[in-house]
């Protein structure tokens, strides 16, 4: 039943993003409307198989490899559909949709079999670490699309060649705005994540912390957000200083989610 | 002086041909009476007059021997600075009719660098007006001129090319919301207080901008301006401090040098804790290092940068400008049959035709009135009526044939035009035949 509505997403997200590329070229406003319809739809697929997949795997499916990324995609959605609640961000979606298609794919392509979770992991941390954590992620993968877009943009202007993106992307203050927002939401997501995963091995393990490789990483991708969010209330780092770093601190923590587990070895690296 | 026929020509260089650097170099800073005296010195122009704006370098004279005026006149304005050498690819050079239509194009703002902006308009006058004064014009510019003014008017009304507000300013706040999003929260500071920046100004405030700072050099002239914006004055001195709080600057000054450097700008960018600075510079010769926009979170246009953010939606009015190139046709049309009148004979022979329609017909009336009139008796009547009409006709028309000792035979015609209303258009032009008449 899962696989079936997964291969529905799937489709979903697919049509969302080729509708939002569309757009894109087009820039026809009836286009936008229906685009962001089919991704709300997708998106509501997606909470439904993951819902499914829950009763049918009897514990919180964010496990196996195929589980964490769809989750990943499924926290991508969500921070985009927070933000374009509330602010206008004039083709996000075309980028936002490809991510999210792309992180569909993997997922499609890693195995979908059910496990029997290890005894480690069977406890009510489990679901709440880890949403925690991949939602966070979503929040700063978000921040990273943002600050490419960003990117684009200050080029145009700043080198006065209007192109293909002038007109296509949001203005630089919104871009800004949407890395602000993205940190503030993801950063208190990732400290609660790291908290919660802590409390879990002192309950687990019997200590809070064991530097694990994954913990490392993360405590690295912990601090270059906080310097950056330092950085922003501070001294008011904004702009394209603000844009390099959370690609930077993007590239650091897809690192921690894929990279560690496959170049060390440790507890989390088992499933994910 | 009659041998050669008189030649309208217009030379110049503008926002097409040349750089900003090298309009930089032309344009009459200081004023027009002091190039307007050096042209009035030249023996080869018979009218002159001379437009300098940011965008613009243009010279229209009248003169029976063009190529040598062209050259005394690039050797009087622009000698020692730029020479003739340097200039002669960037120069365009129009005669008669094109002359005519590239004036009634840049009144029409037609040829600006924002299509359709107003402020041509203004500056044309003022250019006129001077060179007026100075005497650079006569017969034939005076017309051209004025012609010029009320072609701008009619394209202004028969068309939207104007009303779509394409200017400097629109491009600014274009880019401004590209850049801050909303310009509700901004703040504008000008520095300098020409008609340009109060264009601008005004356009930014439309646009919802939340303040509106003038700086200049003279405050009064501050003070006046902000009044109107129900904004603040500053003096130019408190340019630094007021860089705090402002988020677009609009620099327009007459000032030689720069007046702002990258390093002034990158103290202020610290207190501002980065939040973004729009500078737009349309003075020429520039008010701004254009170093300052390699700053990060800074943003320089100058006005040639600006044209690019214009182009963006020319298709728009294209066709509008389709529709004013037909109205402007038409204006030439009409100026050149006006121009080809000048000459004496086509006078000589309107004025014959004229007078001789009246009396005829006037003599068929009378005819009509006394009724029974013989064929032998009609005709000695016309013939009488036509040799008055001769006799009054011979000093006007020696007038116009005859060298006269202080007027000019232009001048001559356009009396004797003027008293007898030749130039009104519900008249038929003389044809062919009547020249036997």
């Amino acid at each position: 039943m899962s696989f079936l509505l997964f291969q529905a997403s799937f489709t979903l997200y697919f049509l969302a993003a080729a509708a939002y590329l569309v757009f894109f070229f087009s820039e026809k406003a009836a286009i936008r409307k229906n685009a962001r319809l089919l991704f709300i739809v997708a998106f509501i697929c997606h909470s439904i198989t993951i819902t499914a997949r829950y009763f049918e795997a009897g514990y919180t499916p964010i496990a196996t490899h195929h589980e964490t990324v769809s989750f990943f995609a499924w926290g991508l959605g969500c921070g985009y559909l927070s933000f374009c609640w509330r602010y206008e961000v004039k083709n996000l979606g075309a980028f936002i949709s490809l991510l999210v298609l792309a992180l569909m794919t993997v997922a499609a392509f890693a195995s979908r079999d059910l496990v029997s979770l290890p005894p480690l992991l069977q406890s009510a941390w489990l679901p709440l670490h880890a949403s925690l954590s991949l939602l966070a992620y979503g929040f700063f993968a978000m921040a990273g699309v943002g600050g490419l877009m960003y990117l684009l943009q200050e080029r145009t202007i700043k080198r006065k060649r209007f192109g293909l993106f002038y007109s296509r992307l949001p203005s630089l203050e919104t871009l800004d705005k949407l890395n602000h927002h993205c940190l503030s939401v993801g950063f208190p997501l990732l400290t609660l994540g790291m908290i919660t995963g802590s409390l879990w091995a002192k309950q687990a393990l019997g200590t809070y912390w064991h530097w694990d490789p994954m913990e490392t990483w993360t405590l690295v991708t912990w601090l270059l957000y906080a310097g950056l969010i330092h950085q922003r209330f501070t001294v008011g780092w904004r702009g394209r200083q603000a844009a390099w770093l959370s690609i930077f601190a993007l590239v650091v923590a897809l690192f921690t989610y894929w990279g560690v587990s496959v170049f060390f070895a440790g507890y989390h690296g088992k499933f994910s | 002086m009659a041998n050669f026929p008189e030649i309208i020509t217009l030379i110049g260089v503008n926002h097409k041909t040349a750089s900003l650097e090298l309009r930089e170099r032309l344009a009459c800073n200081a004023g027009y009476d002091e190039p307007l005296a050096a042209l009035s010195k030249l023996t080869s122009l018979r009218e002159y007059y001379l437009l300098s704006t940011c965008n613009r370098v243009e010279i229209a004279f009248v003169s029976t021997e063009p190529e040598r005026a062209r050259a005394d006149i690039l050797e009087a304005l622009f000698a020692p600075a730029v020479t003739a050498e340097e200039l002669e690819p960037h120069i365009y050079h129009y005669g008669q009719s094109a002359a005519v239509e590239h004036l009634f194009r840049v009144a029409a703002s037609l040829d600006s660098m924002v299509v359709g902006e107003a402020q041509i308009l203004g500056q044309l006058k003022e250019a006129y007006r001077v060179a007026a004064k100075a005497g650079g014009t006569r017969l034939i510019l005076n017309k051209l001129l004025h012609k010029s003014f009320s072609v701008a008017k009619r394209v202004r009304t028969e068309t939207r090319i104007g009303a779509s507000a394409v200017s400097i300013s629109y491009a600014a706040v274009e880019l401004g919301r590209k850049i801050f999003g909303d310009l509700t929260n901004k703040h504008a500071l000008l520095i300098g207080a020409g008609e340009m920046a109060e264009l601008a100004a005004e356009h930014l405030l439309g646009n919802g901008i939340a303040s509106i700072v003038v700086a200049n050099r003279t405050l009064a002239r501050a003070v006046n301006l902000a009044r109107r914006f129900n904004g603040k004055a500053v003096a130019l001195a408190e340019l630094q401090e007021q860089l705090q709080h402002a988020d677009v600057i609009i620099s327009s000054t007459g000032a030689a040098e720069l007046i702002l450097r990258k390093e002034d700008v990158r103290r202020v960018m610290r207190s501002r804790r980065n939040r973004p600075l729009f500078f737009i510079d349309i003075a020429v010769p520039r008010d701004l290092d254009p170093a300052i926009n390699e700053l990060d979170n800074v943003y320089l246009y100058d006005i040639d940068d600006l044209q690019g953010v214009v182009e963006l939606n020319r298709a728009d009015r294209d066709r509008e400008a389709i529709k004013a190139g037909r109205i402007i046709a038409e204006e030439v049309l009409k100026f050149e049959y006006w121009l080809e009148n000048m000459a004496s004979t086509p006078t000589i022979i309107q004025l014959r035709t004229m007078i001789e329609d009246i009396v005829l017909t006037e003599v068929e009336k009378s005819a009509g009135r006394i009724g029974a009139v013989s064929d032998a008796q009609l005709q000695a009547l016309e013939k009488m009526a036509l040799a008055i009409t001769s006799r009054m006709l011979y000093h006007p028309l020696k007038y116009l044939k005859e060298e006269h000792h202080c007027l000019t035979l232009e001048e001559r015609i356009s009396m004797v035009r003027s008293i007898f209303e030749l130039d009104d258009a519900s008249r038929p032009a003389p044809t062919g035949d009547t020249l036997h008449a």
